[in-house]
């Protein structure tokens, strides 16, 4: 790892640190807590080299390479359709989407970076198996429809998990999380613009439009993640302001918003037991499947196997371009070098 | 620009990037990325954030070329400006209500 770096780096101990008496050290830890609670307390952020609890540190790792991994992998229900898009222009327009979601992966990526854990290795994990992703990317993009309804609900309810994390108190999580936001709202727009369009066509069009609505709502509400009651890390993150609003709270804020939209696009919601909650003032949903949620999360949803199976070999067909470029760097700069030694 | 050492394991240094927004204004930091030397780190900045037009004009600098303040330093290493509050111009109060001063 760089050590020296902007973003990068909490780096390994310095020899300096080696040397350390113990007192020294707890006394250091100590300082490094204390400075951590303040910034804790005045909601403000921690900074790659500023001292964090471990645990701090490896719930953001966890947190942070998921969500890269789950952009990657997010690439593959939508670069389905590339080649099947219905004109030029929506061809072009998922590309662009695609290559945002590339851009998105490595965005997050370089802030998980910065907690001390190479790129390579989270790839690696993510290929391996070991790593987890949303649970999402695992369902089957089966029409055009889908390309709809996977912009509007599923960037959707990414957006809105997204906007709070924006404010996460470490910097470069938050800073990604600006990046991202920015981009994804085109996102959704053009996946609502392909379902009014559609539910503006013919019958069959609509109807197209009416499945795929009816194929993601449910796993689109299950991105929140488990219900309050059954989520333990939920409580910790919100102590440390990564997380803002509980998983409850940011699903049915996101119901309200899909019941409103759902009118302009004459389609319905799959769900008879949706009301508002005239106490609360709330929209509420009705029972999702948790059992299915955890299923497809433990690796046994309709496409993990083959979602993993292609980015291992996306990943082995570029090892060529990886090793030239290497190759042709080193080169220029062993060249480099000897025209300094003449010089 | 010379090209940064790549890590073991064969693994891409890291650059940061630094994008002009529009001229007139200076570069600001906009992240970081991996690549093998400084034409595909600029290649691989402009396609990774100025996908939008959010730039005229690119830096990139390989990460182990920056040299940073020790963030444990961080009172000592900032302190002389405390205390000298007569280095801003709200320091001086007899003035106010007086024009174009």
């Amino acid at each position: 790892m760089a050590s020296q770096t902007l973003q990068s780096v909490p780096g390994e101990p310095t020899a300096a640190q080696h040397e350390l008496s113990l007192e020294e050290l707890a006394r250091r830890e100590a300082d490094g807590q204390a400075y951590f609670d303040k910034v804790m307390a005045d909601d403000s952020r921690i900074e790659p080299r500023d001292w964090m609890p471990p645990a701090y540190r490896k719930t953001l790792l966890r947190q942070i390479s998921q969500h890269a991994h789950s952009e990657i992998i997010g690439m593959q229900p939508e670069a389905n359709w590339i080649s099947r898009a219905p004109s030029l222009k929506r061809k072009a327009i998922l590309m662009a989407k695609v290559q945002d979601e590339a851009g998105h992966g490595l965005y997050l990526y370089s802030a998980a970076e910065t907690l001390g854990q190479p790129r390579d290795a989270m790839m690696q994990d993510l290929m391996d198996g070991k790593a987890k992703y949303s649970s999402i990317f695992n369902y089957p993009a089966r029409t055009w429809a889908d390309m709809g309804a996977i912009g509007w609900m599923v960037d959707g309810a990414a957006i809105a998990n997204q906007v709070p994390l924006c404010r996460a108190s470490f910097g470069p999580y938050g800073r990604a999380m600006v990046r991202v936001c920015k981009e994804e709202s085109f996102h959704q727009r053009q996946g609502f613009e392909i379902l009014l369009e559609l539910s503006h066509g013919t019958p069959e069009q609509k109807q197209m439009a009416q499945e795929a609505v009816n194929r993601w709502y449910a796993p689109a509400l299950m991105m929140f993640g488990p219900p309050d009651d059954d989520s333990p890390n939920s409580k910790q993150s919100m102590a440390w302001n990564i997380k803002r609003f509980s998983n409850d709270e940011l699903r049915n804020r996101f119901v309200g918003m899909m019941m409103e939209q759902v009118r302009v696009l004459e389609l319905t919601l799959p769900d008879k037991d949706i009301r508002f909650n005239e106490e609360t003032k709330k929209w509420e949903h009705g029972p999702l499947d948790w059992a299915e949620f955890h299923e497809v999360l433990a690796g046994r949803g309709p496409c993990n196997a083959q979602r993993l199976e292609r980015r291992r070999e996306a990943h082995d067909d570029g090892t060529w371009v990886r090793e030239a470029a290497a190759q042709y760097a080193a080169k220029q700069a062993k060249k480099q070098a000897e025209k300094e030694v003449a010089a | 620009m010379t090209t940064p050492e790549p890590h073991a394991g064969n693994v891409w240094p890291i650059w940061e990037v630094f994008v002009r927004s529009s001229r007139g204004l200076s570069h600001v930091h906009a992240g970081s990325l991996h690549a093998p030397d400084a034409a595909m780190a600029l290649r691989n900045a402009r396609d990774l954030y100025t996908r939008r037009n959010e730039g005229v004009s690119i830096w990139v600098v390989p990460a182990d070329a920056i040299a940073s303040s020790d963030p444990d330093a961080k009172g000592a290493f900032f302190e002389s400006p405390q205390g000298k509050d007569y280095r801003h111009a709200t320091y001086y109060t007899k003035s106010e209500g007086v024009k174009h001063l």
